[in-house]
């Protein structure tokens, strides 16, 4: 049990409350929260009052005590109540009188049997925290603990384990009970690593603040600059201008100024990292690769400091103001690609080509799926190039509730005054023999 | 190659795209051409003049290669061949094709023919005698559609070549040639 006399009660009934930096109570081991309520009054019922009122704070109820956090600091201490120290909890009587008055809840506690009224002001749920109360009360989660410890300092050997606890005094994890504990514990273990976690992320937010508010003076500053317009002492200006804004650069601010410099610094830095960066997954990927996935593999690579998608599409777009080896390009579905200057459509078209006339495929066609596996490419790459094999005309497509297959184009051998002659030379006359050749 | 009934079949009717409406313009454009052809010759050689397009046409399906024409692909091959002057949209709707495979005038033509094969210059006739009669036998004008023969007829009769008239009932038009 935590030390600490309380000035409020008399022996001791209220102990002081460990709690965080940021006022979430410290519990102990085993102990588990189970409810909490805002604006809560714990009132002495007798008179003269035998403790001082807490008012206006939250109470957390939890497997062990009860706890009161004052909401605002106005001198009071956090102040906590064991459970086991509770003798009787009276019971709630609903009556027209209480449907006028806050919600409260007396019981009877040790030492001296003094009355405790609890005042709930606030909106929560009441009903349900007087269930949990019983629970808890009732559940006596301290006596197995006292249980425990005692069976420890026994000199166990040759007793049988019995009930929960080994002769270790571990838990023993048998049965439904055995079960329960181990989620119990589960959940305990969950909910600390969670309050650590919020405890970073409340420090965390505090920096953020502090951060934004200086990006914002900055801001301020480089836009209240007057932009080079006249003679020689804008230089200076300009060169300190510059200077703040590689500063603000290296600590991952993004200048303000973009739209009137010529490519923020960011952009170009980063269009030409992404150059560099870009070669080995374009040559992984069979020569073009989708934004998108560029988009994954870069922010992969690095790790920390990801790109959003929109910095990643503008350092492609500047990629036309340097001489590098690849370019952005955009397809008539939309889809976007990187691919190599290098990498020409007409290099693909002839591979399309190769394919579409063998035999096999004169007869069936291609899918998305067969043109990748056999190019090597991606199933969306592949597509773009079969769509775009057909804009030329050297395809034709066939949808059927089989899907979508697309087929070397014969249309233009087939003369249309003459629909039974099939020219000796020609595709035509190929398929024509793929399809008896191979039909049953 | 297949046949239907005794119609040969050309080989890119087994052709799966062909069953495809194509989205590529020149693509698309040869494709008409085709089915253009292969609509006209088919009704020809079968004397079919009507097509419905939401009815069985034999030419729409290919059980064989399990393909067979949208509607939206039928009205757009049909609409073509209206285009050309080589048929006719009976309905708003699009729902029914009256095929020409002859023209009007080429019809109006072969009247002209008919009657000077059998000596009908000054005779007189009876619509349906020109359609079904004896003379008619084994000719072009054997079976053909009551309409398309009402507006040859009219067509023959604006240049002066005939007069029609009303008969004794609803079914017995007759035509006084005057070749």
């Amino acid at each position: 049990m935590a030390s600490g006399s309380s000035s409020i009660g008399i022996g001791g009934l209220f102990e002081n409350a460990e709690v965080t930096t940021s006022g979430r109570p410290v519990l102990r081991r085993n102990e588990v929260e189970c409810f909490l309520l805002s604006s809560v009054d714990i009132d002495s019922e007798d008179d003269p009052p035998r403790f001082t009122a807490l008012r206006s704070g939250n109470l957390i109820l939890t497997t062990h005590r009860l706890i009161w956090i004052p909401s605002q600091s106005n001198g009071a201490v956090p102040s906590s109540v064991p459970l086991a120290a509770v003798t009787h909890i009276y019971s709630h009587k609903k009556s027209i009188k209480s449907m006028f008055h806050s919600p409260r809840i007396r019981f009877q506690a040790n030492p001296g049997s003094i009355v405790v009224t609890i005042v709930f002001r606030g909106k929560g749920d009441f009903d349900e925290f007087l269930t949990k109360l019983w629970e808890c009360w009732r559940g006596r989660a301290w006596e197995e603990e006292e249980k425990s410890e005692s069976e420890t300092s026994r000199s166990g050997s040759g007793t049988v384990a019995q009930g929960l606890y080994g002769n270790d005094g571990t838990v023993r994890m048998v049965g439904l009970a055995g079960i329960l504990r181990k989620e119990q514990e589960q959940w305990e273990s969950t909910d600390k690593s969670l309050q650590d976690a919020f405890q970073d992320l409340n420090a965390l937010m505090s920096k953020a603040k502090e951060m934004v508010s200086l990006a914002e003076k900055m801001r301020q500053k480089l836009l209240s600059a007057p932009s080079s317009q006249n003679g020689s002492t804008d230089d200076e200006e300009m060169g300190s201008k510059e200077e703040m804004q590689q500063w603000m650069l290296s600590v991952g601010i993004i200048s303000p100024v973009t739209k009137e410099s010529a490519g923020a610094l960011y952009h170009q830095e980063l269009s030409r990292q992404l150059a560099d960066f870009v070669r080995i997954p374009l040559e992984q990927a069979g020569g073009m690769i989708s934004l998108t996935d560029m988009y994954y593999h870069f922010n992969r690579a690095r790790g920390t400091e990801l790109i959003s998608p929109d910095d990643l599409w503008q350092a492609c777009t500047l990629w036309e103001k340097f001489d590098v080896p690849v370019m952005l390009r955009k397809f008539d579905s939309g889809v976007m690609v990187i691919q190599n200057k290098s990498h020409s459509d007409e290099e693909v078209m002839s591979r399309i080509r190769m394919l579409v006339t063998k035999t096999e495929t004169l007869k069936v066609g291609v899918t998305a799926s067969d043109a990748a596996l056999t190019l090597k490419i991606a199933p969306a790459m592949a597509k773009e190039h079969l769509l775009t094999a057909e804009t030329k005309g050297l395809l034709c497509r066939d949808m059927s509730p089989d899907g979508l297959r697309f087929y070397f184009n014969l249309f233009p051998e087939i003369d249309p005054t003459n629909i039974h002659i099939v020219k000796d030379f020609g595709t035509y006359g190929e398929w024509i023999k793929a399809t008896s050749l191979l039909s049953v | 190659m297949q046949k239907l009934a005794d119609f040969k079949l050309p080989q890119f009717f087994n052709y799966p795209p062909y069953f495809t409406l194509q989205p590529v313009r020149d693509t698309r454009e040869k494709q008409i051409q085709l089915w253009k052809e292969l609509i006209l010759d088919y009704c020809k050689s079968q004397k079919i003049f009507l097509i419905g397009v939401e009815e069985d046409f034999p030419l729409f399906s290919n059980s064989a290669i399990d393909r067979s024409l949208s509607h939206e692909a039928r009205e757009t091959f049909l609409s073509a061949i209206v285009g050309e002057g080589r048929a006719e949209w009976l309905d708003k709707g699009h729902r029914k094709c009256l095929v020409l495979w002859h023209r009007i005038q080429d019809w109006a033509d072969i009247i002209l023919q008919f009657v000077r094969d059998n000596g009908l210059e000054d005779s007189v006739m009876t619509v349906e005698e020109i359609r079904s009669g004896t003379e008619s036998l084994g000719t072009e004008l054997q079976g053909i559609d009551r309409t398309i023969l009402m507006r040859a007829l009219k067509l023959l009769e604006n240049k002066g070549k005939l007069a029609l008239f009303k008969g004794t009932s609803a079914d017995d038009e007759g035509v006084k040639f005057s070749v």
